[in-house]
């Protein structure tokens, strides 16, 4: 079932691509049409997940035998938020599509090879595999970015690219090193993780290790301060591109440190979790106030996700039941707020033509649902309790708290500064007298732009409210982890206080 | 439903209180939390489409709350309700549990009761208020979002409800204060409203977080207990989580320096200033620290130095900055922030009853006085008592009750008097000697400014424009309901009396899981009562001195002038200067000069090492491969391919270069890493 989620968009790209080029008109719906499956795929896998910490509907074919390939794919409480959030986002972005008039049948066949890639590395239970897909998103990725982004989309994809290739060879590396280590030890070749994990490693080769994998998904998160090329990539990407770039692409990064980094090399991660925890809280920090004096409205939105994400590399590091929760629903939570203000800002774009805050002022007046909708996902993003991004933080502060009490404080303390720019950002577009001649005949979201907005908007209400429809699900799996950490290091982790469970217990009582 | 929690206290186990579980109305109490988003929702949904524009859902939403309220109100008077619902949303690993629901006992009750009493009176006032304004709808959602929003708060089971309400508030205010956002100064003063609480709300989520890792519970009544029971888990954090508590509190609740949101909160229309100086937004930080009151009774007493200290600046200081303020609803706004510092002084010295009755008469006076504010300007057109004058002749209606509302927040007779009585007496007791006189004198203070007001307002002769008329009905009636409590809520609490079978407000209050171990005075202290009472009086003479003898010839009454102090007050002790300024330095030269390392000096080293890695590279291709690699590089050059071949699909010759440089350099890494380290 699982390689369906892959296989169902790669058909999908190839069906479009085989619907004749005359036919511009069909392209898009048609993709639309096709990313819905994996969706529904995806929906189902959700429905039927048990919240147990193994990995649910495994599927392993041999690959290429002589250096233990294999075709590996399962799911578990980390992967499945991730692979859940990719297939709701790729419909979305490509029916959010609209203003690409250009090339439009490659544009929809790059972005569902692109989800094929996404949903692939997140499966992949293999480090060879894993791989594959990691390099393999790249392509489309560049192509979206160089093809159909705004002016300076050469440099911007060449940048992403370098940045993401010079990160991708450290993990490369440091797979086959890995890979290597484990023929020589245990005299047969694999690249599943589940063998690797058993590797035994010297002291400094699993730090070396350590440093080539968190390098290589550092730069993906990314990380404070191997950050900057996001900003570039984002700014120049079309709509549909940022979306995913934010939801998906960046989520390779905090899930590869979450999957691998932790599980292999657990003694370096829990040597590591200072350093690791203090350059997130830079980035929480660095990106907020960097993110106040942005012009741009996506650049401020990109550094904003600098900020965010250093929430989740801290929650990951904590190395707390609390923190791991709260740093996969926070893969999850910035996903669907980040991708709704990137749609928020691709549709005004479409109206209006440029990107920049000065340009606007007083939208409130001629587009009170657009700025509905964006004033609700800001309060989302800023991390308003009752909506998704509160749980995640709070969870990683939380768990954050045991184990790098100084750095939780610290994060906590920059979540004002969120309120900073955001709020300010919001005062210049959206309120005042509309002054600009152009501004005050825009139109308001049209029902197809709200539909594409409304689900999101749902499930930032629904994560927020009841946080145990993931909650649930994540648990085992990161349990499960405590628990391998806990059993290959010293570390021992911190439980809180039972004072609680003494005294409600039996909990209700007619 | 009931918790354990709940049953210990029903029989009696802690507290020798024994109260009943409230039934149906308790088990369905909930409603009232949920009742006013549904109106949000319905309001944005259909508003456009009604009379009044989603007035009526919004105020019919109230109506149906207050029902609960006193049925629950009037049960707890005759007998005690104490009940707790729940429902799990979440949890961490095994351990900490997120649940939301509703706690009903003698606090919340009063709280429920206060909320949708006042708020119902408020709203229909707006009824009328609003009518002609714009967006009346949105106006109506907002403004239910923000009743709801106090109401979780309120009903809150445990630390995390109160979180989500607690922000709620502060988003609902956000949205009422910038409510006319096409004047950019509302909307800053929006943000500064916000990003205020905001700072504070630090230390309210520290403290959830420190406390609830502690404990391994958010559950009010599971820390009222460890508090009680002196658990040692809680009392190594109390004094911070206290600490912290307080910090959040002082946001909400106004405390000095955090106090600088209100008064420029009055950019809302006034019925949102009404329910926000009443029952909901700054009766928060107050409600926390009532609803948290056994962790400082029993644990954090150090903490309460602290509150002692910030309560009396706030009560006195922020008070004097009302003698000089101009526009009518800043008055009344330091007014409240002063009086927000006397119920927070009250309850660090131990008087849980003194500092919550205290906010109870004051919601009613106070969003009295406010709605007759309302009614003045929705007459003159101005904020401005400069541009006022003589009222009393043409808004007699609103002149009588204002003098109501007036009279009882001076603590002269009605119902402020009793509380505030109370208040000072709880701090003779506690033999708070220096504290006890600031208040006094803060009480002559508020006094003063208040018969400042009044003078300026209703005496005197008419300086604006146009031709002043009393209200419509739908403005004047309100007052006039608001103003039977105004009169009379101060004789729920009087020592030694009490309401045949419903007993009287201490009575009420302790219907709680633990006892408050709270003081309250047996009988009435009429010595400190008197002195009150006198300073009360001295403080109308003195403004009568100075602000009427001329009232009805001279035009610039309000030429009073304290050389250093009153130019000191007007600069508002330069306090919002220094926010302003921080905000401004962040937001201008630190940002831009992060942005500037991030551009000129993260870049040119990213880049620099780029290049560097580029060097190499093409160094290594150039070199070894031009060489001729050994075994070892066969095989793993082989894996590398199936990445490195899907890399090379590239058209351009730059990226081309990369892709080898990248194939290259992995391969030097492998090397390093196989060979070398391991």
């Amino acid at each position: 079932m699982l390689t369906w989620l892959i296989a169902l968009p790669v058909i999908g790209a190839a069906i479009v691509a085989l619907v004749p080029g005359r036919l511009k008109e069909l392209h898009l719906p048609l993709g639309v049409a096709l990313a819905v499956l994996p969706l529904a795929l995806a929906g189902y896998v959700f429905w039927v997940f048990e919240p147990i910490a193994e990995y649910q509907f495994v599927q392993e074919a041999v690959w290429y035998e002589p250096w233990g390939i294999s075709w590996s794919l399962g799911i578990d409480g980390v992967s499945m938020p991730m692979v859940l959030l990719t297939a709701i986002l790729v419909p979305i972005a490509l029916a959010a599509s609209t203003s690409i008039t250009r090339r439009t049948k490659e544009f929809v066949v790059y972005t569902l090879l692109l989800e094929a890639g996404m949903i692939g590395v997140f499966l992949a239970l293999d480090l060879f595999l894993f791989f594959v897909f990691f390099e393999a998103i790249l392509i489309p990725m560049y192509f979206i970015i160089g093809i159909w982004g705004s002016d300076r989309r050469i440099y911007a994809a060449m940048k992403f690219f370098i940045f993401t290739a010079f990160g991708s060879a450290l993990l490369l590396a440091g797979i086959i090193a890995l890979a290597v280590t484990y023929a020589d030890q245990f005299g047969s070749a694999s690249f599943a993780l589940s063998d690797l994990m058993n590797v035994q490693l010297s002291t400094s080769a699993e730090r070396w290790l350590f440093v080539a994998f968190a390098l290589a998904f550092a730069i993906k998160v990314p990380l404070f301060p191997v950050h900057t090329w996001l900003p570039d990539a984002h700014t120049e990407a079309p709509t549909a591109g940022s979306v995913l770039l934010a939801a998906v692409l960046l989520k390779l990064g905090t899930y590869g440190l979450l999957r691998f980094n932790l599980s292999l090399f657990p003694e370096a991660s829990v040597d590591a979790a200072w350093i690791m925890g203090t350059l997130a809280v830079i980035g929480i920090i660095y990106g907020a106030v960097v993110a106040i004096v942005q012009p741009d409205l996506k650049r401020l939105i990109a550094y904003s996700s600098v900020s965010h994400l250093g929430f989740i590399v801290l929650g990951t590091f904590a190395l707390t039941s609390g923190s791991l929760q709260g740093a996969v629903i926070q893969n999850v939570n910035h996903g669907l707020v980040t991708g709704a203000l990137f749609l928020l800002v691709g549709m005004i774009y479409e109206r209006r033509h440029t990107k920049q805050i000065s340009e606007f002022g007083g939208l409130q007046k001629v587009m009170p649902v657009f700025a509905g909708f964006f004033l609700f996902m800001i309060f989302a993003s800023i991390g308003l309790p009752g909506l998704n991004g509160f749980v995640g933080e709070f969870l990683i502060l939380v768990g954050s708290y045991s184990t790098l009490p100084a750095l939780a404080i610290v994060a906590a303390i920059g979540v004002v500064l969120a309120a900073i720019y955001m709020l300010w950002a919001y005062e210049r577009v959206f309120t005042g007298v509309p002054d600009k001649e152009e501004n005050i005949a825009l139109s308001d979201l049209s029902i197809r732009e709200i539909s594409l907005l409304a689900p999101l908007a749902i499930l930032v209400l629904v994560i927020g409210l009841y946080p145990n429809v993931l909650l649930d699900k994540i648990a085992p799996s990161t349990e499960a982890l405590l628990d391998h950490i806990e059993e290959q290091t010293e570390f021992v982790i911190p439980e809180p206080g039972r004072l609680g469970d003494v005294l409600v217990a039996g909990g209700d009582h007619e | 439903m009931l918790t354990r929690l709940a049953i210990i206290a029903q029989e009696g186990e802690h507290n020798e209180i024994l109260a009943g579980d409230g039934g149906w109305w308790a088990d369905t109490a909930g409603i009232m939390l949920i009742l006013p988003f549904v109106a949000f929702l319905l309001i944005l949904a259909f508003g456009k489409k009604l009379k009044h524009k989603g007035g009526e859902i919004a105020v019919a939403a109230l109506a149906i709350n207050l029902v609960w309220a006193t049925v629950l109100l009037l049960m707890n008077a005759s007998g005690g309700v104490l009940d707790q619902t729940t429902f799990e949303i979440g949890r961490i690993g095994s351990g900490l549990v997120f649940e939301l629901g509703w706690v009903v006992d003698g606090l919340s009750i009063l709280m429920f009761f206060l909320v949708n009493f006042v708020g119902l009176i408020v709203f229909v006032y707006a009824l009328g208020y609003m009518k002609g304004d714009v967006r009346v709808d949105w106006f109506f959602a907002a403004f239910s979002l923000f009743a709801g929003a106090m109401l979780v708060l309120v009903g809150a089971p445990n630390l995390i409800q109160l979180i989500i309400g607690w922000e709620g508030v502060g988003l609902a205010s956000y949205l009422l204060i910038g409510f006319y956002w096409e004047d950019i100064a509302n909307v800053k003063a929006g943000n500064k409203a916000f990003l205020t609480n905001k700072v504070a709300d630090v230390g309210l989520i520290l403290g959830a977080i420190l406390v609830g890792v502690s404990i391994g519970s958010w559950d009010f009544g599971a820390i009222d207990f460890a508090a009680f029971e002196g658990a040692p888990e809680l009392a190594a954090v109390a004094s911070v989580g206290g600490l912290l508590f307080f910090f959040g509190a002082m946001g909400k609740s106004a405390q000095f320096p955090f106090h600088i949101w209100l008064p420029d909160a009055m950019a809302g229309p006034t019925p949102v200033s009404a329910l926000m100086h009443a029952a909901t937004m700054v009766t928060a930080g107050i409600y926390l620290m009532a609803r948290m009151f056994p962790l400082f009774e029993y644990m954090a007493s150090n903490v309460r130095i602290v509150m002692i200290v910030i309560g009396t600046a706030t009560l006195f200081g922020v008070g004097l900055l009302a003698i000089v303020a101009d526009d009518i609803k800043k008055v009344l706004a330091y007014s409240t922030v002063s009086q927000l510092g006397y119920m927070m002084t009250a309850i660090a010295a131990g008087g849980y009853t003194a500092g919550m009755f205290h906010l109870f008469t004051h919601a009613s006076f106070k969003a009295l006085l406010f709605l007759c504010a309302g009614s003045v300007i929705h007459s003159v057109h101005s904020n401005n008592m400069s541009d006022m004058g003589g009222l009393r002749k043409f808004m007699p209606t609103t002149f009588w009750t204002w003098v109501v509302g007036a009279l009882a927040l001076s603590g002269i007779g009605l119902s402020g008097f009793w509380s505030k009585d109370e208040i000072l007496a709880t701090m003779g007791e506690r033999g708070l000697d220096i504290v006890l006189w600031i208040s006094i004198t803060g009480a002559f203070v508020t006094a003063f400014y208040m018969a400042r007001a009044t003078f300026l307002t209703f005496f005197g002769t008419y300086k604006g424009d146009g031709k002043p008329h009393e209200s419509s009905r739908i403005l004047t009636v309100p007052l006039v309901i608001l103003a039977v409590p105004a009169v009379f809520a101060g004789f729920l609490n009087i020592p030694g009396l009490s309401l045949p079978r419903l007993g009287n407000y201490t009575e009420w209050l302790a219907v709680r899981l633990v006892p408050m171990g709270d003081p309250h005075a047996e009988a009435i202290n009429f010595g400190l009562a008197a002195i009150g009472l006198g300073a009360a009086i001295l403080g109308v003479v003195i403004g009568w001195l100075i602000y009427y003898p001329d009232a009805e010839t001279q035009l610039e009454r309000d030429s009073f002038e304290i050389p250093v102090l009153f130019p000191l007050l007007r600069k508002k002790y330069y306090i919002d200067d220094l926010a302003l300024g921080i905000v401004a330095i962040i937001k201008g030269p630190l940002a831009r000069f992060v942005d500037w390392t991030n551009t000129y000096i993260l870049d040119l080293i990213v880049n620099g090492v780029a290049g560097l890695v580029k060097g190499v590279g093409v160094f290594v291709y150039d070199t070894i491969d031009q060489r001729g690699v050994d075994g070892v590089f066969n095989g793993l050059s082989a894996a590398v391919d199936g990445a490195g071949s899907v890399v090379r699909k590239w058209q351009s010759g730059r990226v081309q270069q990369y892709a080898a440089a990248f194939v290259a350099g992995a391969l030097i890494l492998v090397v390093l890493f196989v060979f070398v380290l391991i």
